[in-house]
């Protein structure tokens, strides 16, 4: 895992005074509330509903156990005992005091944390696969390529008050798990026939009010470059996005507006200014960053294990988990584990001090002291022995983070919503918590199989729900909470985005439109079909009417 | 009074910037090239209230680069005796500049970039574009919403005169020129990226 020196050092400290004395002049009425939001944003600072909220930069989803005692030592201290994992695998706190910020973001740098530019209209916490440099499929491990890029994006002095937020996922896998296809950019690494390493540049894809999918501007872009390409990208977004209207200002939106192509032609045109100058990574600097992530050392392991082996034949339970929760690792002997944050009847994402606690000693006992944060809101140990998973899972259930839900019905993305975002439409967290009672039963959530289902508590999509088989979206009606559904979305190589159902429904209609969505699915599947797969096959059609047609009248009343 | 920082220090201002009269309703350009701020959905000025803008008879003016564009030819003398500067609002085109002047920018003393809301960050692509595609040498002015916070991205992209709002403490703004000791990433500044000062760590040269 990426370890600061003396640089990144300097600059978190430098930072975390800069901010104090930013809060400092705000407090003593100096700097005005609307010239301190900007700069507060770039710190991760919102304030919310009923509090500030702080984010915490979890850069490419990466923890340290000694960063996860830290961040559970500073809910406890600061906020009410727990935080919230983001699909932008940042760490949420709800609760803290405002004074107290600035003291949070100095506790953090000492162990190699800030809150750096996790929000506010500049470039974000770059995301990633949570299983880079494990993942049996994997191509190219991105995490490098990442923190080159993180070092790039840094309080970049150009690109610090941008139209609006600027995303980046980077994949480099046969199955695209950082959803690259809906990001500001996206960036697929993979080799040519040498084995060089080339990246596809997808920009312009992004959820929110107008939910596109990216157009490749650049198909075999070498990596060294890119910086200086994405400078250039960034470098026309910055001058030609719009200003006069925020929903209008993603870089999308310049897109469409000119076409990819001259999009693309723009962004050579401007590339050419700094192509090959002092910003082109050299290959001794890459190695650098790789040896960063170098695999663990890990003593070599037989791909079986008897004790494994049997416990999967005789405890049922166990079996169970490591179905849904155990992945393939690219070495013999270890395996991938999901610990999931979304038990049955709380909110999904939500971890205590307690949790971050034991899932930190987890990753000392099984996993090298590390862990990953998914964009799906769980915790993964990347690197756990074939041979420990039993007592892994046994202690895992203690704390109540081996739910067998992973990739389930009940694994849901969800956004933070009406209960702490001061955007919000509507409340999400109880919608899921609705949902989860609906389908308690495991057997039955066995059956209905791998289904993902997001929940947004308004149009800007934090939860994801474009890409959702199912998703979910809060609405405003009359000041009045409402539901809209949509089916098919879908992440990955195949990502699409999701078609809404019809007119939009009351928060206690919603289980009961869900189970009806999933009734239809499980009357029609053939055998080998996801939910996805027969809605794709038939089309929203037959959903619908499931849906509407036995309560024609009440559709009619909710088109209002 | 607006205090000036040129380099690292205060000083004095021996120009006199020059705005546009006040336009009334702003009217949208539509055609050619300037396409472009149709999508940033930007007004431009007006030919009358360009031409209703007055320019002191003597003296260094920093001008709209509207009126350069317009009235360069009346100018010539004065540009000549290096009493003309132009200042580029944060939408419109270092290349409008640069044609006018057939692509020698330093034939100026002064260009201004303004910052009309400090939350509007093209103004640091402007000056990068005037000091790397242009090979702008001399005094590169921020002007309006100036504020201590920015000073930092100021200096990096190329600035070297700060014309600074009304209310900010000049030696605070000063201070903020260094509020971070080594940046990660190049700019307009050549500044080392860091990965590349690692390795001359670890391969002495
Ligand atoms: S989707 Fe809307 S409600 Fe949910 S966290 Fe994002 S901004 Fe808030």
């Amino acid at each position: 895992m990426y370890r600061y020196d003396d640089y990144d050092r300097a600059l978190v400290i430098e930072r975390v005074a800069q901010y104090r004395d930013q809060l400092q002049r705000n407090l003593a009425g100096e700097l005005s509330d609307d010239e301190f939001r900007p700069l507060r944003l770039q710190n991760g600072l919102y304030i919310q509903r009923h509090a500030p909220m702080l984010r915490i930069a979890i850069p490419y989803g990466m923890l340290a156990s000694r960063q996860l005692r830290k961040l559970a030592d500073i809910a406890r201290r600061y906020d009410r005992e727990y935080g919230h994992f983001t699909t932008r695998q940042n760490l949420q706190l709800n609760w803290p005091k405002l004074e107290d910020t600035a003291d949070i973001l100095a506790e953090l740098a000492t162990v190699e944390m800030h809150a750096i530019q996790t929000s506010g209209n500049c470039i974000r916490n770059i995301t990633t696969d949570p299983f880079a440099g494990v993942a049996p499929d994997e191509i190219v491990d991105p995490r490098p390529y990442c923190e080159v890029l993180r070092q790039w994006s840094t309080f970049h002095p150009e690109f610090a008050f941008l139209p609006r937020k600027f995303k980046i996922a980077v994949s480099g896998t046969v199955e695209d798990r950082a959803v690259t296809y809906a990001h500001d950019v996206g960036l697929q690494l993979y080799r040519d026939d040498q084995g060089e390493v080339l990246v596809r540049v997808i920009v312009g894809g992004g959820m929110g009010r107008t939910p596109i999918l990216g157009s490749v501007i650049h198909d075999a872009l070498p990596w060294r470059h890119l910086p200086t390409y994405l400078d250039a990208v960034l470098r026309v977004y910055n001058r030609y996005g719009r200003r006069d209207n925020a929903y209008k200002a993603r870089i999308k939106i310049l897109v469409k507006a000119i076409g990819a192509e001259e999009f693309a032609r723009q962004v050579n045109e401007e590339w050419q200014l700094e192509r090959d100058g002092i910003a082109t990574v050299t290959d001794e600097e890459l190695a650098l960053a790789a040896a960063a992530f170098q695999d663990p050392d890990a003593p070599a392991r037989p791909a079986r294990d008897a004790g494994f082996d049997e416990k999967l034949a005789s405890d049922r339970a166990f079996a169970r988990w490591v179905s849904r929760c155990v992945r393939a690792h690219k070495r013999p002997g270890y395996r991938s584990v999901t610990l999931s944050l979304k038990p049955h009847g709380l909110p999904p994402g939500d971890i205590t001090s307690a949790q971050m606690e034991a899932v930190a000693d987890l990753a000392d006992r099984y996993s090298f002291g590390e862990l990953r944060v998914t964009h799906e809101q769980n915790l993964v140990l990347a690197d756990v022995p074939l041979a420990d998973l039993y007592a892994l899972w046994q202690e895992a259930r203690k704390h109540n983070l081996a739910t067998p839900n992973i990739g389930l019905l009940t694994d849901m993305i969800c956004c933070p919503g009406g209960d702490f975002c001061s955007l919000a439409n509507a409340k999400s967290i109880p919608i899921a918590q609705a949902i989860q009672a609906e389908f308690d039963d495991l057997d039955y959530l066995y059956d209905i199989g791998d289904l993902e289902l997001n929940i947004s508590g308004c149009m800007n999509s934090c939860g994801h729900h474009h890409v959702g088989h199912i998703g979910i979206l809060g609405v405003d009606k009359a000041g009045s909470e409402w539901y809209q559904v949509s089916i098919g979305g879908a992440q990955g190589n195949t990502t699409s985005l999701g078609d809404v159902i019809g007119p939009s429904f009351a928060a206690d209609e919603v289980p009961g439109v869900v189970k009806k969505l999933i009734e239809t699915y499980v009357e029609a599947r053939t055998p080998e079909e996801r939910f996805l797969d027969t809605v794709r096959r038939l089309g929203v059609a037959p959903f619908k009417a499931r849906v509407y047609g036995e309560s024609s009248k009440k559709a009619e009343v909710t088109h209002g | 009074m607006a205090d000036l920082i040129r380099g690292e220090a205060l000083a004095q201002d021996v120009w006199t910037w020059v705005k546009l009269p006040d336009s009334g309703e702003p009217v949208r350009k539509s055609a050619g090239k300037v396409v472009l701020f149709k999508l940033t959905g930007e007004p431009a000025a007006a030919d009358d209230v360009i031409d209703r803008c007055e320019v002191p008879a003597t003296g260094k003016v920093l001008i709209p680069l509207s009126v350069w564009l317009r009235r360069h030819e009346a100018l010539a003398a004065r540009m000549a005796a290096g009493e003309i500067g132009v200042w580029l609002d944060s939408h419109e085109e270092p290349a409008e500049l640069a044609d006018s002047l057939g692509g020698d920018l330093n034939r100026l003393p002064l260009i201004g970039v303004n910052f009309p809301k400090f939350i509007d960050g093209r103004g640091f692509s402007v000056g990068f574009i005037l000091r790397n595609r242009y090979g702008y040498r001399n005094e590169m002015r921020a002007l309006g919403d100036v504020l201590r916070d920015q000073m930092f991205f100021f200096r990096r992209t190329g600035f070297d005169a700060y014309l600074l709002r009304a209310d900010q403490k000049p030696e605070r703004c000063i201070a903020a020129l260094k509020d971070f000791s080594t940046p990660y990433q190049t700019s307009t500044d050549g500044n080392v990226p860091v990965f590349r000062r690692r390795i001359g760590q670890k391969v002495p040269a």
